[in-house]
């Protein structure tokens, strides 16, 4: 593994792990959007299975944004992110760092909801529940890849963190239409979510090779 | 010279928009089974056309600007005004689309909207433009070309995406009238006529409102530098 992506890797995990900001924050607010989500629609029997692989995504979705926002916006601090863009290193290395810290965080607050959500909304996964350990990933890769790239794009904007929003979603629907489709597949057993998988798949290899080319004139740009 | 060209050629649009509409209300037949409503088809697809080649302008300004943004920055500047202009015009274009669409589908399939691929790509088409007219907003400064054209790059590589997930998923939009098989294509001349020449007025406007938004773009970007020169000779 390049060096410079462990170090900012190691240094990211160890602020997180240290002060818990993110994680905590992300944690309660999916555990929030389930809460209100499970009022507002009372699931219950086969209906609770239809809907529960989208509310589960976009509880994702709206949660990571939080981290996504505090990626670069703590690195704006004692100008750090000025000494970053003077390191003789290559961006990508940055960037990945950033994205496999963040999709670690993201992953972490999926595995503890995802029992809360068992609960909560009385599932009985019908499919073959192993297909989700693929499903959520790659799903999770695309949202933080993307939403990394994109915080970095929008930070120095006016209202940066509505900015990102605007952005990214419009960009991540085909992948959130595939997770969705790919977890509601499972949950009924109904259909297969292999095509679905194919193509987060795809969209996660299109989208990491793109910013990975074009981080350096984003991180750059003057 | 250049004064009497523009004009000419305004005169010469307004005249074809005018010719465009008789033929499309008046000369064309009426359809055998949608009647009356089939007629906004003369203006759903022409829109739908122009905001197609206007979004690949857009995307053609936005490769060109990171291109030459290094060693020719004055073509580099030419692109990134052919990039706005072009997404400018383009939603605008789309928004016509979305709106005669579900008129029409209100009629022909009882429904206003339905997520099919090709109504799912163009909303998401249109979604992807105005975010990137929010960025150019929100994102002040010397740095928000480049960030525009990463981000017109970014909004391309997805509608290929989008068009292709939603085809899996579910399509209701009638087989392309144009190349979609033995049975496809418009049979009656009258119409064909009807649907020619709207396409061509159409454009002829959008061409007109594009060149203006790019003089408009390039005025701007020519105020900037006078200004920021202004500014180094006062201190």
């Amino acid at each position: 593994m390049p060096r410079a992506l462990w170090t900012h890797l190691v240094k990211d995990l160890r602020i997180e792990l240290r002060s818990l900001d993110v994680f905590v924050s992300m944690l309660f607010f999916s555990l929030l959007v389930v809460v209100l989500f499970s009022i507002a629609f009372d699931p219950h029997g086969d209906f609770s299975r239809e809907i529960a692989g989208g509310v589960l995504c976009v509880a994702t979705m709206f949660a990571s944004v939080s981290a996504l926002n505090q990626a670069w916006a703590r690195e704006i601090r004692h100008q750090v992110i000025d000494a970053q863009r003077m390191a003789p290193t290559p961006g990508a290395e940055l960037f990945l760092a950033k994205v496999i810290a963040n999709f670690l965080f993201v992953t972490v607050v999926q595995v503890i909801l995802a029992p809360i959500f068992l609960i909560f909304y009385n599932l009985h996964i019908e499919g073959q529940a192993w297909l989700l350990a693929l499903v959520l990933p790659l799903g999770t890769w695309a949202l933080v890849g993307n939403g990394i790239f994109f915080a970095a794009l929008s930070i120095r904007s006016r209202n940066r963190e509505l900015l990102l929003s605007l952005i990214l979603f419009p960009i991540f629907i085909p992948a959130l239409l595939a997770m969705v489709r790919a977890t509601t597949a499972i949950l009924t057993g109904d259909s297969d979510p292999t095509l679905w998988i194919k193509l987060l798949l795809g969209y996660d290899i299109i989208f990491t090779t793109a910013s990975l080319l074009l981080f350096d004139v984003v991180f750059h740009a003057e | 010279m250049k004064k009497l060209a523009i004009g000419l050629y305004v005169a010469v649009t307004v005249a074809l928009l005018g010719w465009a509409f008789y033929q499309a209300i008046y000369a064309a037949p009426d359809e055998q089974t949608m009647h009356e409503v089939q007629r906004i088809f003369y203006y759903h697809v022409p829109s739908a056309m122009v905001a197609f080649l206007f979004f690949a302008i857009s995307l053609a300004g936005c490769i060109g600007f990171l291109a030459f943004r290094r060693n020719r920055p004055d073509w580099a500047q030419v692109s990134d005004a052919w990039a706005l202009a072009g997404a400018e015009v383009g939603v605008v274009f789309c928004t016509v689309v979305l709106i005669t669409g579900p008129l029409w589908g209100r009629r022909a399939w009882g429904i206003w909207w339905t997520w099919d691929a090709r109504l799912t790509t163009t909303l998401v088409l249109w979604l992807i433009y105005v975010s990137y007219l929010l960025l150019r907003r929100f994102a002040a400064g010397p740095q928000v070309q480049a960030l525009a054209a990463v981000l017109g790059i970014f909004g391309a590589l997805d509608v290929p995406i989008v068009y292709m997930s939603n085809r899996w998923w579910r399509t209701q939009h009638p087989a392309p009238v144009f190349g979609g098989g033995p049975d496809s294509g418009i049979r009656d001349p009258a119409m064909l006529a009807a649907f020619g020449w709207n396409v061509l007025a159409w454009l002829a406007w959008g061409v007109l409102i594009l060149a203006l938004r790019y003089h408009v773009e390039r005025q701007h970007q020519k105020y900037a530098v006078q200004e920021a020169l202004d500014a180094l000779e006062e201190t």
